[in-house]
């Protein structure tokens, strides 16, 4: 028993390391959608300390509406500029209907929000574009849908093109957004936001065109992630299940850090595929993916807190 | 009075005004204020006098704190106030430093200055020319600008937040207890800052401060608040020899030292004053 929890998994990565590739590949790619989730998440945390349930249902109703807007024959990229329109009038909705009125409010009054925001979004969803399956419009958006395959070791390793495509345009979105937060006007007012609501109000910041923005942004991210998971698994309600797998990347990356969403999410992807293949399956039957990350961040949490990325709490006395 | 001299028009005029939060608790109760163009006005008084809530009332950050003005009037250079948005007032020139300074902790010193200019239009340049003369009247922020604000120290902060406003290029700074919790030397040190920022730059400012004794020394005119009523006002010099002002808020009177003893009559006179 000790031997194949301790020896043995270690052996067989070793015997067969392109496997083991291929597993954290795959774990990777799964990662940085978790990535790209917990950015929204950690986004409109920071600048508004609202926790967003809805962010999962934005991927939805994102992938929805441009596979939605597609099908009534609009052509694919069009379709695209379109949907940001959609998710930019969303943002200026939630701000103006949900957000504005509640300012001030407790934070779990803001919360429970965003779950009416997410009911609201499954159920307009479903009049709009109905509740059936659709696929993805990925080779009309131009993704490269074959394989790579690499043979290292004289092993086998099989990249599909529509993953590397993902990842690609996952980094640069994620480095995009680091440079607009450091380096531009805006994105310094949303970091300071994040640090204090009334300093930021009283150097002349409005809380309201940040909120818009962020919003949006979140929207943004949401577009990405639905058409790259839409990808690989067809864009369904299902995919809001998905949003779940952000929280144990949030509590590992902690609520606030940018780089902690990132790096938990790679982390309990890869993490979740290794235990899944190694341990889950030939010693307790499989299907550990959907609980691996939680148990992980409970782990977590009960040694720091705050995230292993969580902001240190600067504290004067 | 149509023959007497114009007197100068007060930037900022604050007729009678009422405050009361959450709909019930009543902290205001008619308070009148002016501040002239290009002066320092001192707002005196102890805690709970009512101090921050005017400065807030002025900078339109009461709502975000369920409190609002329901009587009175304020007008910045004759236009009114209510119900502007706090940032619109920043555009227009009047910006407040909160007590208790209030960086932004995880920015760096400088970026906390560049929050300052958000709401500039006027350019790169304009900017980066004010940046250079915070830092030439604030010497150790240029020294610490790389520094994430929150662990800078307690007179760096508050040298940072009034920084900070003076980015956005203001006509008039509401100063909410610059003193607080900083050491004798460096309160003198700011507000020697604040003085000649208030004499090179035209600059004018509102400031709340229980350090009565620094505050007369450095202001021009003064308001004594307590519990949400003025009960004084005059030019500052006048304030600092009031006999008054000198036993209850400087600790000093003809007589020397107070003792326990005179405290009934001390209850007095304070209640024949409000």
């Amino acid at each position: 028993m000790l031997n194949d929890i301790f020896i043995k998994p270690f052996v067989d990565m070793f015997a067969a390391p392109d496997f083991l590739l291929q597993v954290l590949w795959e774990g990777l790619v799964s990662g940085i959608l978790y990535a790209l989730i917990a950015l929204g998440f950690v986004l409109i945390y920071r600048s508004s300390r609202i926790f967003n349930f809805a962010q999962g249902i934005m991927v939805v109703f994102a992938a929805l509406t441009l596979v939605g807007l597609h099908a009534m024959g609009v052509p694919a990229w069009v379709a695209v500029v379109l949907t940001l329109a959609v998710m930019f009038g969303l943002a200026v909705t939630i701000e103006r209907v949900v957000l504005r009125p509640l300012v001030g409010q407790p934070d779990i009054i803001l919360f429970m929000a965003t779950i009416g925001i997410t009911l609201f979004l499954i159920g307009l969803g479903e009049i709009i574009f109905g509740g059936e399956n659709k696929v993805m419009i990925t080779e009309q958006l131009g993704i490269p849908t074959g394989s790579v395959v690499l043979e290292p070791w004289g092993g086998l390793l099989i990249l599909e093109q529509k993953d590397i495509t993902a990842v690609i345009v996952a980094a640069l979105l994620v480095v995009g957004l680091l440079l607009f937060l450091n380096k531009t006007r805006m994105g310094r007012a949303i970091r300071a936001l994040g640090d204090d609501h009334q300093a930021a109000l009283s150097v002349g910041i409005s809380l309201q065109t940040i909120w818009v923005l962020v919003w949006f942004i979140a929207g943004i991210i949401a577009l990405v992630t639905g058409v790259a998971w839409g990808a690989r698994a067809g864009v369904s309600f299902a995919l809001e299940v998905i949003a779940y797998k952000a929280l144990p990347v949030l509590m590992l990356g902690g609520l606030e850090s940018i780089t902690g969403a990132i790096i938990g999410g790679l982390m309990i992807g890869m993490l979740e595929k290794l235990f899944e293949i190694y341990w889950g399956q030939p010693l307790l039957g499989g299907n550990t993916e959907t609980w691996f990350a939680f148990v992980l961040a409970l782990i977590v949490l009960l040694f720091r807190p705050q995230g292993l990325f969580g902001e240190k709490i600067i504290e004067r006395v | 009075m149509l023959d007497s001299a114009p007197a100068r028009e007060p930037l900022l005029e604050v007729n009678n005004i009422e405050v009361i939060y959450n709909h019930v608790i009543l902290v205001l109760k008619g308070v009148s204020l002016s501040v002239p163009k290009g002066g320092i006005t001192a707002l005196l008084g102890g805690n709970g006098a009512g101090k921050t809530t005017t400065l807030k009332a002025i900078s339109n950050l009461l709502k975000s704190e369920r409190g609002e003005v329901t009587k009175g009037s304020i007008k910045y250079k004759g236009e009114t106030v209510q119900g502007r948005d706090p940032a619109e007032l920043v555009r227009k020139g009047v910006i407040q430093v909160m007590e208790g300074r209030h960086c932004f902790q995880h920015l760096t010193v400088e970026e906390n200055l560049m929050t300052g200019a958000y709401t500039r239009r006027d350019g790169k340049g304009a900017v980066e020319a004010d940046l250079q003369m915070v830092y030439d009247y604030f010497p150790r922020l240029r020294e610490r600008r790389k520094s994430q604000a929150g662990y800078t120290s307690g007179g760096e902060q508050q040298m940072c937040a009034i920084g900070r406003a003076l980015m956005s290029r203001p006509e008039m700074i509401l100063l909410d207890e610059p003193s607080m919790g900083l050491a004798p030397q460096l309160v003198e040190q700011i507000f020697e800052i604040v003085k000649s920022v208030n004499e090179n730059e035209g600059l004018s400012f509102l400031l709340a401060e229980q350090n009565t004794n620094v505050a007369l020394r450095f202001a021009h005119t003064g308001y004594i608040l307590e519990s949400g009523r003025v009960v004084m006002e005059g030019l500052a010099a006048d304030l600092r020899e009031n006999p008054d002002v000198k036993e209850f808020y400087l600790g000093m009177s003809d007589e020397g030292r107070k003792s326990f003893r005179d405290v009934r009559s001390y209850r007095r006179r304070k209640r024949w004053l409000a």
